[in-house]
């Protein structure tokens, strides 16, 4: 078994009265993939948000890699090793797919204002590194357009996809995917069955939080069940599919079928 | 000037004006989460406008404080239906563009607004024709004059009829639902448009109510007169709690007791310099204000 | 952690044979297909690409440049010269202040402090210490940055509408603390502000060419700083602060770093200020100064360096063709403000998106990661 990666401890968070964590357990072991489903409002994002840093949970603990990041800053989280997409897809609109994706090399990228003032030879290195590392990104999880064009151009399959790479960018240890598939048809669902398989063989841990049971079933290896901001089950998908508890939160889950 | 009592209600008495002016600023910010940054020469536009009725109905009215409640009620609809233009205008057609756009339109409302008064009245100070002086009582060491008395008791009224407006009218509880959760306002059959400019239309009367007094007392109005009453509001919203009335009220009568002992310490030259040093305090230290709710944003 | 060039390549459309998208992918190179909306090519409209073609070459820069050095020697009126050196600084003052709204996004209504410490500074050391002008300047630069340090500090975490009236509040506290100190001349402010030094010429043709020379600088600077790591940065703060937080940029510091920027270029430009005017005080540092550099930031293009420097150059000159009328001249201002937010509000000469014009084909196989950590 691999190492244990993040480990969540009864974390807990609530809004004005609205306890959206309520005591939340589960652990990423390194190089898995974990899907975290559950019924809409069972905190599947809020617990995302609160590891991610977003929001700062009010008891219980985060660990990831062994440092404890409960309540820490976005960005301190984030250099740590763990990378995600939003459910709502929060690109850079107004600038290009190669700068969407530099975004997430950006802390990566040596190079500093005297650089870019002078144009010193580390900043063309830099700058030409980045640009050939942003379309490698881009080529992994097959994006086929112009690259130099404006991401709100792009269809919006194609904006998730570059939302990965992005994420992908960062060189996570642990990768957060909120609800990748929503909007996608059915044919860009393969492929994005298809990306995460290849994602998960870079080593990378991936954990998605997903409404489409047949992707969930068909790539996850291990399944956590969220209602009312708790866990209620956890273990393979088979074990998920035919635990009472699941079914009754779900009123019933049969395999290919959308909740 | 230094006798405490009087310092209290100097301090009492400028707050008044503060907290006509903050209301509206904090009944704006609560509902549509922008800060009007032209309210503070709304409140001018009263001034000026209570000028122009003033000159108007010269002789008609006479010159006593009948005829500033007269020159007031005018200038109130007046700066209101402006609010309401103004809101119409420069700001609905950015409800959805990005908060820096919709900030630098108020700028521009207000540098119009400034500069439209300057072209229309000139820029140099123009004369109040109300006398409202008469007579004064000693309180405990203070002086209080009955023009300053009348002034607080009427910002009173105001504020006491906006209370209970807001508080007991199917208006007031739109505007308390809309400030909470418009999405869902609109789908209850609340017309947010409606409640939106409803409320432009008092914060801003309540500015031009000060305006006119402000002119009355102190005798004469500029073009400038807004913009140092528009950061004082804020500084008094904020400290109160920006979005909450009762916390307007309370922050600018702090604010107005803060600047009196502060200009009794270091001299009425740093008395701007004392209420901003505050506001900046408040924002770092305090800023959810006085009487304000923590606002936990959600990604 | 797997990072090497032997990455596996995705996979073909199901059940279809590859298409020129997939071609372009397997070859790394162009994808040259239309995107939804334009033709293939991307034709644009004859003028407009032309205009664009025209302003975003890199020699347009250089021959403004030339032409602002140039300009005594083609006419040295007095008259001329001077409102020359009040636009250089102006552009300058907007160029700064492009930095921090422009390129970060965030809204500093209070921009003439800086200008006023620069100002000040320079004109305290040289009026009452007898400092050369020159030698005054990493002085400003270090003062600019305090003071950027200490307005930033509380400003930066607030959201931005506080930020803006915040900023603006600094900004009357610095103006009324200059007014009010006997060290800084009080309402009357310094006289006898010395020029940068003798060389021969004509003293303000002199001011002159300093000026040009620094402003050319400065603008290339911040034209190149947006361009680079930092400029994304700002630019991904501006965009969405969240989504540049989980990319694991400090946006606090970000935002500082676009502050501080700002502050050392308004400061360097208030000791131009000083030399060119020789009296400094209080009025020339207040609230209608700090609008108007915004004016023609945002009237010129926010985040586009040329179009910020025609907005400068527009509010500064267009005054002295306009005499006179000069509330008409800001009541207009605040009107266009207005309109240029509603109707186009990327500016005049809006902010060029896309990638700078590669030199060499990328999507090879990379050259040298040695300068992207693995």
């Amino acid at each position: 078994m691999n190492e244990v990666l993040l480990d969540v401890r009864d974390m807990a968070v609530s809004f004005g009265g609205v306890r959206a964590v309520d005591g939340l357990s589960f652990t990423v072991r390194e190089g898995e993939v974990l899907s975290v489903i559950g019924p809409n409002g069972a905190g599947k994002t809020s617990a995302f948000n609160c590891v991610t840093g977003f929001y700062r949970p009010s008891s219980g603990s985060v660990r990831f890699a062994g440092t404890d990041i409960t309540g820490k800053r976005p960005a301190v989280i984030a250099a740590s090793g763990i990378a995600r997409t939003f459910q709502n897809l929060r690109l850079f609109g107004d600038m290009t797919i190669l700068d969407n994706v530099r975004a997430g090399m950006h802390v990566r990228i040596r190079q500093n204002f005297l650089d870019a003032v002078l144009h010193t030879p580390r900043y063309r290195r830099s700058e030409a590194a980045a640009t050939a590392e942003a379309h490698r990104w881009l080529d992994f999880v097959g994006l086929r357009y112009d690259r130099t064009a404006l991401i709100r151009n792009l269809p919006y399959g194609e904006q998730r996809r570059v939302e990965i790479a992005r994420a992908l960018a960062r060189e996570p240890r642990m990768l957060l995917l909120d609800e990748p598939a929503a909007g996608l048809n059915h044919g860009e669902k393969a492929q994005l069955l298809d990306l995460m398989r290849r994602i998960a063989g870079l080593g990378i841990a991936v954990v998605l939080i997903e409404h489409d049971m047949g992707l969930v079933m068909e790539v996850s290896e291990r399944i956590v069940v969220l209602n009312y901001g708790k866990e209620i089950a956890d273990g393979t998908p088979g074990q998920v599919r035919s635990d009472p508890a699941v079914i009754e939160a779900y009123l019933g889950v049969e395999d290919g079928e959308q909740s | 000037m230094h006798n405490l009592a009087q310092l209290v209600f100097n301090g009492l008495f400028v707050g008044s004006f503060y907290a006509l002016v903050a209301l509206g600023y904090s009944m704006v910010y609560g509902i549509i989460k922008l800060l009007n940054f032209a309210h503070g020469d709304i409140y001018m536009l009263g001034a000026f406008a209570g000028l122009t009725t003033l000159s108007l109905g010269s002789g008609a009215l006479g010159g006593g404080f009948l005829a500033l409640l007269v020159i007031m009620l005018v200038a109130m609809l007046a700066t209101g239906t402006f609010g309401v233009v103004l809101e119409r205008v420069a700001y609905r057609p950015l409800r959805n563009a990005p908060r820096l756009s919709v900030l630098i339109t108020a700028v521009g409302a207000s540098f119009a607004l400034e500069y439209g008064i300057a072209v229309a009245y000139g820029p140099n100070p123009r004369v109040y024709q109300i006398g409202v002086s008469g007579g004064a009582f000693e309180f405990a060491g203070a002086r209080l004059t009955y023009a300053q008395l009348a002034m607080m008791a009427v910002a009173v009224v105001l504020m006491v009829a906006l209370d209970a407006l807001v508080r007991r009218t199917r208006t007031g509880r739109a505007m308390r639902a809309v400030a909470l959760d418009p999405k869902a306002c609109l789908l209850m059959g609340i017309n947010v448009d409606r409640v939106i400019s409803r409320t432009f239309f008092l914060g801003s009367a309540l500015a031009g109510a000060a305006g006119v007094m402000a002119g009355a007392y102190y005798g004469k109005v500029d073009f400038l007169m807004g913009f140092t009453i528009g950061l004082k509001a804020f500084t008094a919203a904020v400290i109160g709690g920006i979005g909450n009335m009762r916390g307007a009220v309370l922050g600018a009568l702090v604010l107005g007791l803060l600047e009196s002992f502060g200009v009794a310490l270091f001299g009425s030259q740093w008395r701007d310099v004392f209420a901003f040093a505050f506001l900046i305090l408040f924002l770092t230290l305090r800023p959810t204000g006085l009487l304000g709710e923590r606002v936990t944003e959600r990604v | 952690m797997v990072m090497n060039n032997e990455l596996p390549t995705p996979s073909g459309e199901v059940g279809e044979e590859a298409s020129a998208y997939a071609r372009a992918v397997d070859e790394r190179g162009q994808a040259n297909v239309a995107l939804a909306g334009h033709g293939v090519g991307r034709p644009r409209a004859r003028l407009a690409g032309a205009l664009s073609a025209v302003l975003a070459s890199r020699w347009l820069g250089a021959v403004v440049a030339v032409l602002a050095v140039a300009l005594p020697l083609l006419n040295a009126d007095t008259y001329l010269i001077r409102i020359a050196t009040d636009a250089l600084i102006f552009v300058m003052l907007a160029v700064g202040l492009n930095i921090v709204v422009g390129y970060c996004g965030l809204l500093d209504l209070g921009y003439a402090a800086f200008f006023a410490i620069g100002a000040y500074t320079s004109g305290v050391l040289a009026t009452k210490f007898g400092w050369p002008l020159l030698a005054t300047a990493p002085v400003v630069v270090v003062a600019a940055v305090a003071g950027g340090l200490l307005i930033g500090g509380p400003t930066l975490r607030l959201r931005s509408d506080y930020l803006a009236i915040v900023t603006l509040g600094f900004g009357e506290i610095i103006r009324i603390t200059a007014n009010n100190l006997d060290f800084t001349g009080g309402p009357n402010g310094l006289y006898g502000i010395p020029d940068f030094g003798d060389f021969g010429l004509r003293s303000d043709i002199a001011i002159y060419w300093v000026t040009a020379v620094v402003v050319c600088v400065a603008v290339l600077f911040a034209s190149r700083l947006g361009r680079g790591k930092l400029g994304r940065a700002w630019r991904f703060v501006r965009e969405d602060e969240d989504a540049a937080e989980a990319m694991g940029i400090h946006t606090y510091k970000v935002k500082f770093a676009a502050y501080i920027a700002g502050a050392v270029f308004g400061g360097l430009a208030g000791v131009l200020f000083a030399a060119h005017q020789t009296a400094i005080s209080p009025p020339s540092f207040n609230f209608l100064w700090s609008a108007l550099i915004l004016m023609a930031v945002v009237l010129g293009g926010m985040g586009s360096t040329p179009g910020v420097v025609v907005g400068a150059l527009a509010i500064s000159l267009l005054p002295e063709l306009l005499r006179g009328a000069e509330n008409w001249r800001y009541l207009i201002f605040g009107l266009l403000l207005i309109a240029v937010m509603i109707f186009r509000p990327q500016g005049l000469l809006p902010a060029r998106t896309g990638e700078p014009k590669p030199r060499r084909r990328f999507g090879r196989a990379a050259r040298k990661p040695s300068e992207v950590e693995a």
